[in-house]
């Protein structure tokens, strides 16, 4: 069960992991997420399903080493097995044929992002790909992404890699240049916060998939409430993604670190305890 | 219903009852005083997670067997939901046969070392006992002799294990493994079919695992029942959404043939006041999640979870209960009820309200909660609370609590939990089309438990919203027989 089969390192920090699980193969639509444990001690995490390969009956899930649950995640070799997998999770993305697509991601949100555009290029849209992150080694699966959109724009806060600047500029060019029908955000909140803010100011409809703090993934708990157009949304089962005009961000990101002290001081112990 | 009565009077009558009730003058035995449970001391059991209540030992257990006086009409038994035969188990017990007394109980009840932990006895069997209604005096302590009873069986070594009937070959399936689940799981692998339990969670148990305290119900004694269910055969399936990781279409092309809809109340109500959705502020199922289930401040366990000094529990249910003593475990110097009615009005067991009293819980009645006041980063550190009073009874009979205008004061707080209530699971019914459900979002269903759909039964708190642990297990049962009724007829078509 949940046996690992591949794993490919994007970046020291970034892993990519191919996972033995059937059913959630068969059954897992683009924006679908699953609930990750690891170990008989270990933590619920969300993890978006970044790929499937239903004949095989594969997934592809892309980590991020953030803290210790992550970090456990990423140490795990082809041949192991994890504990628990649970899902496929979520809403899945509304896919339609709307014209021009914007799609923006965060450094490793563009896991999350590329069976999004996959879908929206195969029903009939164009699809214009603005990909960032800090600096040309956390660029990831370019070359994906390319496959699935007529134009890509490569951001790098450096400059180390396509042109320099924050993905909001690389975004705001595209508006200027022609119409965009919907825009799609996923990454870190504060990079859909400003994204959201672009794209408000042009009046573009924008989805952006949120990332909150989760427990159990099915609604349960409300670890991952959120306030969207006023009312109090469970992310887990509401979402994960919303429309960005209309979340409440701020207190997205005061939530999100909830547990921060904790967290660091755990991954702090964690890794004294690896060396 | 006559003929029940008649089978209670013809038990009566057997010699070994008879023979007992001539042990001792019914006069001598109601002048005997109830036993007390045995618990570990209030200011130790609120530093720690083990079981509050000890259990009778086998003196007490006899002693408090003798005041039951073995009515001819035996009213407990209409207070029990699933109709447990009382006085004949109390007898056994009377005689020191408790082997005998634990296997007259799960005659009726599959899980007696739970229910008898966590059943509202007070409003049940002791509720209806002939001490309660007829002499005014405590009632016999039926809930502490169920629970002596499993417990000795348990620690026997000789747990009777249901024998499973021969297998049928026919697969039917339950969707949650909590205690409805469990109770259906048992009597249908006693009918011979090929059971399995479908369990989104990574771990079995429902409420019963992730609500529920050890401190009152420890994990080993679900997992005993979990495991006997194992060995007659029952196949249990972690981590598996139905409606997601399958559905039930899927599942019945992978054969089954029908299905038990046992998804619980799982949803937290919140009570939508400003300042909500600061961090430190929780829902009794997320707080109790990572207690309980995720082993937060245990250590090993990765899990978070936040600790305070001043901590404010919103509701006055079992779960408000449960959360305010678990915050008094983990280190809070003030562990707050806050309720909007009386202390009578509470809806939690009154053993536990009287535990949670002795272990040093502030009580707040008449309070409740209209906004909170986070810091800069968004914690909680103030809660703005409103006085309440009494006025005319509302439809549910209780009297209504109204606002005192201008009462409101503040209160600090390092963490809040609301546990002012829950909603059904809306999975299953938003991924099966055509299954009917009620405004509440309950599943509806006939007198066999069978809904709208003919293959799909559903019992317990996804049927009755927010309800107990014996109801639950009582649905279980009778589904169990609606669904072989089901299946036995379609067969024959
Ligand atoms: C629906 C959903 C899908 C997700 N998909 C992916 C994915 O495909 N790949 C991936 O790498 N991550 C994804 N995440 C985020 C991932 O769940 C978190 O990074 C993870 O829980 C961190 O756990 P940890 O124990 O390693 O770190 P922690 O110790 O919990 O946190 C370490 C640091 O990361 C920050 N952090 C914690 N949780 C989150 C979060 N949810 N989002 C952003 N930062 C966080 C904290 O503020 C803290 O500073 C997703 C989250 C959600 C809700
Ligand atoms: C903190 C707390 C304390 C309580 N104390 C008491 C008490 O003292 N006495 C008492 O009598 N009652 C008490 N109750 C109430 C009692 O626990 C419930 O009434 C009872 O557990 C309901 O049983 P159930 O089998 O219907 O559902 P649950 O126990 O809720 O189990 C439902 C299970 O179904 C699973 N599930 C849901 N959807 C799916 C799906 N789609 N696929 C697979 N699995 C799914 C859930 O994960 C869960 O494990 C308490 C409740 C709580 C929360
Ligand atoms: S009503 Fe009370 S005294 Fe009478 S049989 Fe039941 S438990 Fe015994
Ligand atoms: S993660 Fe628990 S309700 Fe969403």
């Amino acid at each position: 069960m949940n046996k690992i089969v591949d794993k490919i390192f994007f970046s020291e920090n970034v892993v990519k992991l191919v996972i033995e699980s059937p059913d959630i193969a068969r059954n897992r639509k683009p924006g679908h997420f699953v609930i990750v444990k690891t170990g008989k001690k270990g933590e619920r995490i969300p993890l978006t399903i970044a790929g499937a390969d239903p004949e095989k009956g594969t997934i592809n899930l892309v980590i991020q080493i953030v803290g210790v649950t992550s970090h456990k995640i990423a140490s795990l070799e082809v041949g192991d097995e994890i504990t628990d997998i649970s899902g496929p999770l979520g809403k899945a993305t509304e896919i339609e044929k709307v014209g021009t697509v914007l799609a923006a991601a965060g450094g490793v949100g563009t896991a999350p992002l590329l069976p999004i555009i996959e879908a929206m290029k195969k029903a009939g849209n164009r699809v214009i790909t603005v990909l960032a992150a800090r600096n040309k080694d956390l660029i990831i699966l370019e070359d994906e992404v390319r496959k699935h959109s007529d134009e890509v724009i490569i951001m790098t806060d450096d400059g180390s890699y396509g042109k320099q600047g924050l993905v909001t500029h690389g975004m705001e060019e595209v508006i200027k240049n022609e119409k965009i029908d919907l825009s799609i955000a996923i990454g870190p909140a504060i990079m859909m916060k400003f994204a959201s803010l672009l794209t408000k100011k042009y009046d573009i409809k924008t989805v952006v998939s949120l990332n909150t703090i989760m427990v159990d993934g099915t609604g349960m708990c409300g670890a991952c409430r959120i306030t969207v157009g006023g009312k109090t949304k469970f992310v887990c089962v509401d979402g994960p993604e919303f429309d960005a005009h209309k979340v409440d961000f701020d207190e997205m990101l005061m939530r999100l670190s909830g547990f921060k002290e904790q967290e660091a001081a755990a991954y702090k112990k964690y890794i004294a305890e690896l060396s | 219903m006559e003929n029940l009565k008649d089978f209670y009077k013809k038990e009566r009558a057997e010699e070994w009852r008879a023979e007992i009730r001539k042990n001792i003058k019914t006069k001598e035995r109601t002048l005997l005083e109830r036993i007390k449970m045995p618990a570990q001391d209030p200011d130790v059991r609120n530093h720690n997670r083990i079981e509050v209540n000890l259990g009778l030992d086998e003196k007490l257990a006899m002693e408090e067997a003798q005041r039951c006086i073995d009515c001819p009409n035996p009213t407990c038994i209409s207070g029990c939901p699933v109709g447990i035969f009382i006085p004949k188990f109390i007898k056994k017990i009377e005689i020191g046969d408790f082997l005998g007394a634990a296997k007259v109980i799960k005659e009726t009840n599959s899980l007696p070392a739970v229910c008898g932990r966590v059943c509202p006895q007070e409003k049940q069997c002791e509720a209806n006992c002939f001490y309660t209604i007829q002499l005014q005096k405590p009632p016999v302590a039926i809930g502490f002799l169920e629970r002596f009873a499993a417990d000795y069986e348990r620690d026997s070594g000789q747990m009777a294990i249901p024998e499973a009937g021969e297998k049928n070959g026919i697969k039917v399936a339950a969707i949650g493994s909590g205690p409805a689940s469990l109770a259906w799981a048992t009597d249908m692998a006693r009918f011979g079919y090929d059971v399995t339990v479908f369990e989104a969670l990574h771990e079995l148990g429902g409420v019963l695992k992730y609500g529920i305290p050890g401190f009152r119900l420890p994990n080993e004694i679900v997992d005993i029942e979990i495991n006997n269910l194992k060995e007659m055969g029952v196949k249990f399936v972690t981590n598996f959404v139905v409606g997601r990781t399958a559905t039930i279409d899927e599942l019945r092309e992978r054969g089954f043939e029908a299905f038990f809809v046992a998804s619980g109340a799982g949803l937290p109500r919140f009570m939508n006041i400003p300042g909500e959705n600061y961090t430190g502020i929780f829902s009794s199922n997320e707080y109790l999640t990572r207690i309980n289930l995720m082993g937060a401040t245990l250590d090993g366990y990765d899990t978070p979870v936040t600790l305070g000094d001043n901590v404010a529990v919103i509701g006055g249910g079992n779960t408000a209960m449960d959360s305010v003593r678990t915050a008094k475990r983990l280190g809070a110097k003030r562990a707050m009820i806050i309720y909007r009615r009386t202390r009578e009005e509470m809806p939690a067991r009154v053993e536990e309200v009287e535990h949670a009293i002795e272990e040093g819980i502030e009580f707040m009645n008449l309070n409740n909660p209209v906004k909170y006041i986070g810091d800069n980063n968004g914690r909680v550190k103030k809660m703005l609370l409103q006085k309440m009073e009494l006025g005319e009874p509302d439809a549910s009979g209780r009297r209504r609590p109204i606002p005192i205008e201008g009462s409101e004061y503040e209160v600090d707080v390092d963490v809040v939990i609301v546990a002012v209530g829950v909603s059904p699971n809306p999975l299953i019914p938003s991924s099966v089309k055509g299954l009917k459900t009620t405004k509440w979002g309950t599943i509806k269903v006939n007198d066999d438990f069978q809904s709208s759909i003919e293959d799909i039964f559903a019992g317990g708190d996804i049927v009755r919203g927010g309800a107990t642990v014996i109801l639950a297990m009582g649905d279980g049962r009778n589904a169990a027989v609606g669904m072989d009724k089901y299946i036995k007829n379609k067969i024959k078509k």
